[in-house]
């Protein structure tokens, strides 16, 4: 169905930063540090309101939470479900979009972080049930609906309501030239032909059963090469005739734009993957109205409207809601006219009017991203540096706390992400938490570091002089530890900024929405329009820290 | 070669019985040392790296443990006591100062007499007594941070520090050790000079034999953990107690000749 895009974790390196616990810190900055914090916990509470059946008894406007992976249709089709919910019931819709990939979207649902997705059957079947595909009748587009919804019913209490009409299935395509010199047409044809030939396949298909492991075996596939590569590279690599075989989608509309041949799955392989919405039943006994109206879907949408859909969006750089909402009109499901002209065609557009244009967007997202590093500094300062000082009182144990913690540096970003999500859902909490996590080591190793090294010689005179050695931490430890400690505290702060970007992925927002949405996209643009202020405000942080440290700074110190 | 009986006959303000300092690996940093100091004298404990002097001295205060032997101070074995109670009555000097840098010479001055308690105004008063005792005029000084002062006037203030709470006893570690020759001497006249007014009892450890003669009331010679002679100096000159011992008074003559 789609591929995933793994997100490289990077994440800096570096050492050092921190305040000092033994002086008031400064009362405005406590108040900014405070303010920020609060201003994150209604986000990080919404998960687990929205799933509680109960809120629209209590004669408040029930909310929901809608789900979407990190690719164009699904998110596209979330916001046609949102927008819908929002026009035929009285529920509140928050949407979550473009959490990364299957495991991220069904989790987020099975855990109740959110309401609804649309799903694939065939992804049901293969990706979450782990079946094998069933060539032939069994293995039909009703048969492969009744059987996920019987299982996911008796496993999970999930509904799969009424499919929206088309299939988005996995198919392999060649350019065309290559299918007319090379005789391709069929998936046997090019098992066959193989043995040269350079593929480009996603990332989720390269692990799927139901992709090319499966493949390969019904088919006897063996390529020279398989490049696992993100969606809209491969169109590009096709292009630029670095990639001779793809697997691409049904629905997607690059199809129509590039010059590939769509080869036959003349053994069946594929399962079905009939596109339909996937909610909770708790969900549906609370609001029995959702699946009423996005019944007003089912069977609406043909592959030939998707394409053309997916097109706008990939392609004319238009955005969901609009889209979506033109989609629903369309359908005459939503008031309204039905093409609202394509607002941002966008060509030779500069990067300064584009981001001006965005600007809205990009405070909401700074915001947030500010919100989120700041929330989990903040976390971060408070547990290490009292932590860092208790290890300097047992220092038996220092080393062996400090390499466990040291160990959380190990995890990539982004799986620590992902193990976050059946703890605590999806959203900002779970991305505040892995930040906060992720914060605690340079803190930590420059807090026990920088006391434990402090001025030797003035610490034994005091403590010569009958000074006890907790005050010695307090008074003169602490104090003359504070510009190492600054200098973790600094070194967390940019490291948070920077795997902040990663929190989209889980749906917690930030600047790393466009990035995410514009790597999916190949959107340069969109990429920088995150890119940019991420690193902007990581600088940012870093002279203010920087600053904050100078006031910090004991008198008399060097 | 043993401890001289104490020459004021009195009880000793410090002493040691058979004092052993032996580490986890076997070393030997004392091996049995006896010492009395008796309230108001100066002994100086001279020796090479590794002879046991800074051990020896660091047992008053309890900042080395004896793992043999009794210490006592003003008769009272130091193990009874509770060692930050015990410190806070004793005056300490380091070689390198070890004052606080990010105190004022007030502050650092007023170190003791805040850890024991005293009022603000008591300590403050205490404080300028004791940095004019020094030869700091606290109005020029006091506000001052340590990395501003020279060498001198850093050890200047450790002593002012160790002596703000008026404290029978003050240790000093190689106190001018780290000073060149010039202010070395102009610190010890003084030292001297405070020695013989405020009467306090006072153990000084150095690696400097000159030193150990001007100011010690008795030398006490530490080589291998082990006392080889404690006496007056003029005595010791006249009568060292064994080979050790005169080969580093032929040193020093030598260097003086030279």
């Amino acid at each position: 169905m789609q591929a995933r895009t793994a997100g490289a974790a990077g994440r800096g390196l570096g050492d050092a930063g921190a305040r000092s616990g033994g002086r008031p810190l400064d009362r405005p900055l406590l108040a900014v540090a405070v303010a920020l914090a609060l201003a994150l916990l209604p986000l990080g509470s919404t998960p687990a309101d929205a799933a509680e059946p109960d809120a629209a008894a209590r004669g408040q406007a029930a909310r929901i939470v809608v789900g979407s992976k990190n690719f164009e249709e699904s998110r596209l089709l979330a916001e046609m479900f949102a927008q819908l919910l929002e026009a035929r019931t009285g529920l509140e819709v928050e949407r979550r979009l473009g959490l990364a990939g299957t495991q991220v979207c069904f989790e987020a649902l099975r855990g109740g972080a959110i309401d609804l997705y649309p799903e694939y059957t065939g992804t049901g079947l293969a990706s979450i049930l782990g079946a094998e595909p069933q060539p032939g009748p069994e293995g039909d587009a009703a048969a492969t609906l009744a059987r996920v919804r019987r299982e996911f019913l008796a496993r999970w209490d999930l509904h799969w309501l009424a499919p929206l009409g088309f299939e988005n299935a996995y198919e392999i395509a060649v350019p065309r030239r290559l299918a007319e010199a090379r005789g391709l047409a069929t998936i046997s044809d090019l098992a066959r032909a193989a043995g040269d030939l350079r593929a480009a396949f996603g990332y989720e298909f390269v692990e799927r059963p139901d992709g090319l492991p499966g493949l390969a075996e019904t088919y006897g596939l063996s390529f020279a090469s398989v490049q696992p590569m993100q969606q809209a590279l491969k169109y590009r690599a096709a292009a630029a005739g670095d990639a001779d075989v793809l697997d691409v989608y049904t629905t997607d509309g690059r199809l129509a734009t590039h010059d590939l041949v769509v080869l036959a799955d003349d053994r069946g392989f594929f399962p079905p993957y009939e596109a339909a919405p996937l909610v909770r039943g708790a969900t549906l006994d609370a609001q029995p109205e959702i699946a009423a109206a996005l019944s007003l879907l089912a069977g609406a949408l043909d592959a030939e409207t998707m394409r053309g859909l997916n097109h706008r969006l990939q392609e004319g750089r238009e955005e969901e809601p609009a889209v979506a909402r033109d989609a629903l009109a369309a359908l005459g499901l939503l008031a309204g006219d039905a093409h609202s002209a394509a607002p941002f065609a966008a060509t030779g557009e500069g990067f300064g009017s584009y981001l001006w244009r965005r600007r809205a967007q990009l405070a909401a997202r700074t915001a947030e991203h500010l919100a989120l590093s700041a929330g989990a500094l903040l976390l971060g300062v408070l547990v290490a540096v009292p932590l860092g000082l208790a290890l300097e009182r047992r220092r038996a144990a220092a080393e062996t706390v400090i390499r466990a913690v040291a160990l959380t540096q190990t995890v990539p970003s982004l799986a620590l992400l992902a193990f976050m999500i059946p703890l605590l859902g999806v959203g900002p909490l779970p991305a505040l938490v892995a930040l906060w996590i992720y914060s605690l080591f340079p803190i930590l190793r420059n807090t026990y570091t920088g006391v434990r090294d402090a001025d030797p010689e003035a610490v034994a005179a005091a403590l010569a002089l009958g000074m006890t050695a907790r005050r010695a931490l307090a008074e003169i430890r602490l104090p003359l530890a504070t510009p190492v400690i600054m200098a973790g505290v600094r070194t967390a702060a940019v490291m948070t900024v920077g795997t902040a970007t990663l929190a989209a992925f889980i749906g917690a927002g930030g600047l790393g929405e466009p990035i995410v949405t514009g790597l999916q996209l190949a959107d340069t643009r969109m990429i920088l329009s995150g890119a940019v202020p991420a690193a902007l405000l990581a600088l940012l942080v870093d002279a203010t820290l920087a600053l904050l440290e100078r006031r910090l700074r004991p008198p008399g110190i060097d | 070669m043993m401890t001289e009986p104490n020459p004021a006959g009195a009880e000793p303000m410090l002493e040691a019985r058979a004092a052993a300092v032996v580490y986890a690996g076997g070393v030997r940093a004392l091996d049995g040392v006896d010492l009395a100091v008796a309230a108001g004298e100066t002994v100086a404990l001279v020796g090479e790296s590794g002879s046991g002097k800074s051990t020896l001295l660091r047992l008053f205060n309890r900042t080395a443990e004896a793992t043999a032997g009794e210490v006592l101070v003003g008769g009272e074995p130091v193990a009874d006591r509770d060692p930050v109670a015990l410190r806070r009555g004793i005056g300490y000097v380091p070689q390198e100062g070890g004052l606080i840098p990010h105190w004022t010479v007030r502050r650092n001055v007023e170190l003791v007499p805040r850890l024991s308690g005293w009022e603000r105004g008591r300590r403050r008063e205490r404080a300028g007594e004791a940095l004019a005792l020094v030869g700091l005029d606290p109005a020029t000084f006091g506000d001052r941070h340590p990395r501003s002062l020279s060498g001198g006037q850093r050890q200047r203030v450790a002593i002012a520090r160790a002596l703000a709470a008026d404290p029978p006893v003050v240790l000093l570690d190689e106190p001018f050790g780290a000073l060149d020759a010039l202010t070395r001497l102009a610190l010890q006249d003084e030292f001297l000079a405070l020695e013989r007014r405020l009467g306090k009892t006072m153990l000084l450890v150095t690696h400097d034999l000159d030193e150990a003669f001007r100011l010690g009331d008795r030398v006490a010679v530490l080589k291998d953990g082990r006392i080889r002679q404690a006496a007056p100096p003029a005595e010791l000159a006249a009568r060292p107690a064994d080979d050790y011992v005169r080969s580093l008074l032929e040193l020093r003559r030598a260097r003086e000749a030279g």
